[in-house]
């Protein structure tokens, strides 16, 4: 504080607790009403305190689903999330390590060339580029027989050396079709190639000298440097995994790989009648509390992750 | 761009670096390069006979009324979220920056709806201000007289997804701002306050110009997050309508492609939108190397 002005810092306090308010009423309105029986929700205003039925709600939601919406219990559909959040964030995490680590601790031919391949697809989030990413999942080996068409060998099946390999394999309705396309971008191996430039180059020396090869290095001295590092990544690609809503909804047409986050649209987009409002809330309220609690439990390292990522 | 002092190894780099320039490749440079091509070609209605016809994809996108309605619209959604979302986290940053008591306590009760995803705010606000029994809907008409429609009248819905997409951002914006005040030399708002300068005069004059860089970061991130990331806002609740009113870009690039099966035209739209990112990306990039000077 610069000076003593007790009544603009009364005015500030004002300020932040009306903007509080603004930002919190959605959260308060949906949690109220998701303790509330359906019929109390059909007629303006709606209640403002809480309902006597929260657990019928929740239990309902958790054990059973919507009976007219393809009814899937909502535990099925946090578990795909949290698989889903889970895989990507892992696998994001572990294969940009690696090849953060090759990029800038050899030299190798063509590594300039692997630098810019992986790069380029900070540019193009997955939005952009979805029919034809959408292709590639419903066979994977797409790119491969459309290569070996141009060389001018027609059909899906390849043999080799005697041994007939089908190459057509579909990723819809799979955990994997869920989470490659999203673990290919390069923001975690650019946060982390940014950090090894950061870490002095005599402990690199010291290791070589004391006889340490490339994977005995990184793996007792880069790793542990690095924690910290990876926790707020972590914290950021789970969000992230978590709230995925187009590339759900695209390569999931089984319900029981429907997430949570994905399948509370169909709740909410039910034909002419008013969706069960009091039920809706119920999930809205299971789907953000995970992410919400990662923010505010490890706000530490959120802040970090997410002023690292946006360098 | 290496480290001074590097390993040798025949095979280790590449066996480090296979999977992600497997994933890369397949799931990225192939899609992309994919959708480039199939922006120049055009299928018959059943997908029997593609044909080769340049730019003519361009063409008839950039001469389809609906495509520059499209346009439009995602570029007022944008501007708009951008606008609402930055000056409500700005003000609230400088309060936050200004008191001492209960600093960590207003932090952590603004900064929770990042982890909220976009769909998810798209429908708490549609509940709001569902017409018939939403609260502010009702505030709405009982108060001021207007009567709230979102279903019917276009301005109500893009209203909608504004505020839902702007209310999602606002913690993202408060951290950064919150950052960028606090990295203001003391001194300058000392030597200010000491030449009898106002609080007011104090930000217009030295607060603001001197967190202008964060402010244009911002700008273009929250631009990226609005063409980009609302996907599921709109998708789940306005779907596009009434009458295209919320058809942004990347939604439309979905409905023609997945609802319309038009293989060329959605593939167009896709090499427009890679256009902006990249434009985008590269904005934000020279702005960073300027900031590093700064």
């Amino acid at each position: 504080m610069v000076e003593n002005r007790p009544w603009l810092t009364v005015f500030s306090h004002l300020v932040l607790i009306l903007g509080i308010g603004v930002v919190v009423l959605p959260l308060w309105v949906t949690l109220v009403s998701s303790t509330h029986a359906g019929e109390d929700l059909l007629r303006s205003p709606i209640p403002m305190w809480f309902g006597n039925q929260m657990f019928e709600n929740y239990s309902q939601m958790l054990s059973s689903g919507m009976k007219h919406v393809s009814g899937q219990p909502l535990t099925g559909m946090m578990l795909n999330s949290l698989i889903m959040a889970l895989s990507i964030a892992i696998g994001k995490i572990a294969i940009s390590l690696i090849a953060a680590f090759a990029i800038c601790y050899f030299r190798f031919p063509f590594r300039m060339t692997c630098f810019w391949l992986i790069f380029i697809t900070l540019m193009l989030p997955v939005e952009v580029r979805i029919l034809p990413t959408y292709e590639v999942i419903a066979n994977v080996f797409t790119p491969l027989t459309k290569l070996l068409a141009l060389l001018g060998y027609e059909g899906t099946d390849v043999v080799i050396a005697g041994f007939s390999i089908d190459l057509d394999v579909s990723m819809l309705d799979s955990y994997a079709g869920l989470t490659l396309p999203l673990i290919a971008s390069a923001t975690a191996t650019f946060l982390f190639r940014q950090f090894f430039l950061t870490v002095p180059d005599e402990l690199t020396e010291a290791a070589r000298i004391d006889g340490a090869g490339p994977m005995k290095f990184f793996r007792d001295i880069l790793l542990p440097l690095s924690r910290t590092n990876i926790a707020a990544l972590f914290v950021i690609l789970f969000i992230f995994g978590w709230n995925q809503y187009l590339w759900p909804l695209l390569v999931t047409t089984d319900p029981s790989y429907a997430t949570v986050v994905m399948g509370i649209q169909r709740m909410v987009n039910v034909a002419d009648i008013e969706p069960q409002w009091n039920l809706v809330m119920a999930a809205s309220m299971l789907a953000m509390l995970p992410p919400v609690a990662i923010v505010i439990g490890m706000q530490r390292l959120f802040v970090k992750g997410l002023v690292e990522t946006e360098k | 761009m290496i480290k001074r002092v590097t390993f040798r190894h025949k095979w280790l780099p590449y066996a480090l670096l296979a999977p992600q320039l497997l994933i890369t490749l397949i799931f990225f440079i192939w899609p992309a390069s994919q959708a480039l091509y199939q922006s120049v070609l055009q299928q018959d209605a059943f997908g029997l006979r593609t044909a080769f016809v340049g730019l003519d994809n361009f063409a008839y996108l950039f001469s389809d009324p609906i495509y520059l309605e499209s346009f439009d619209v995602t570029i007022v959604f944008s501007v708009a979220v951008a606008l609402l979302s930055l000056s409500f986290a700005l003000m609230l940053a400088v309060m936050a920056d200004r008191i001492i008591k209960g600093a960590t306590t207003y932090k952590t009760l603004l900064i929770w709806p990042y982890a909220v995803a976009p769909a998810i705010a798209g429908v708490l606000w549609y509940f709001m201000f569902n017409p018939a029994v939403g609260i502010n809907a009702w505030i709405l008409r009982t108060v001021f007289g207007y009567d709230w429609n979102h279903t019917l009248n276009g301005t109500d819905a893009l209203l909608l997804i504004v505020i839902a997409a702007a209310w999602k951002q606002i913690s993202y914006n408060f951290l950064f701002f919150l950052a960028g005040l606090q990295a203001i030399p003391r001194s300058l708002i000392e030597a200010a306050a000491i030449d009898g300068a106002s609080p007011f005069k104090r930000f217009w004059t030295i607060i603001f110009p001197l967190l202008s860089p964060t402010t244009f970061f911002l700008v273009v991130v929250n631009i990226v997050y609005a063409f980009f990331d609302t996907f599921g806002t709109i998708h789940a609740t306005t779907r596009g309508g009434p009458a295209g009113a919320t058809n942004t870009l990347v939604y439309k690039v979905f409905n023609d492609g997945f609802i319309g099966l038009d293989l060329g035209g959605s593939a167009a739209q896709s090499v427009v939108l890679m256009v902006i990112v990249v434009t985008l990306t590269v904005v934000q990039f020279r702005y960073i190397e300027r900031r590093v000077e700064y």
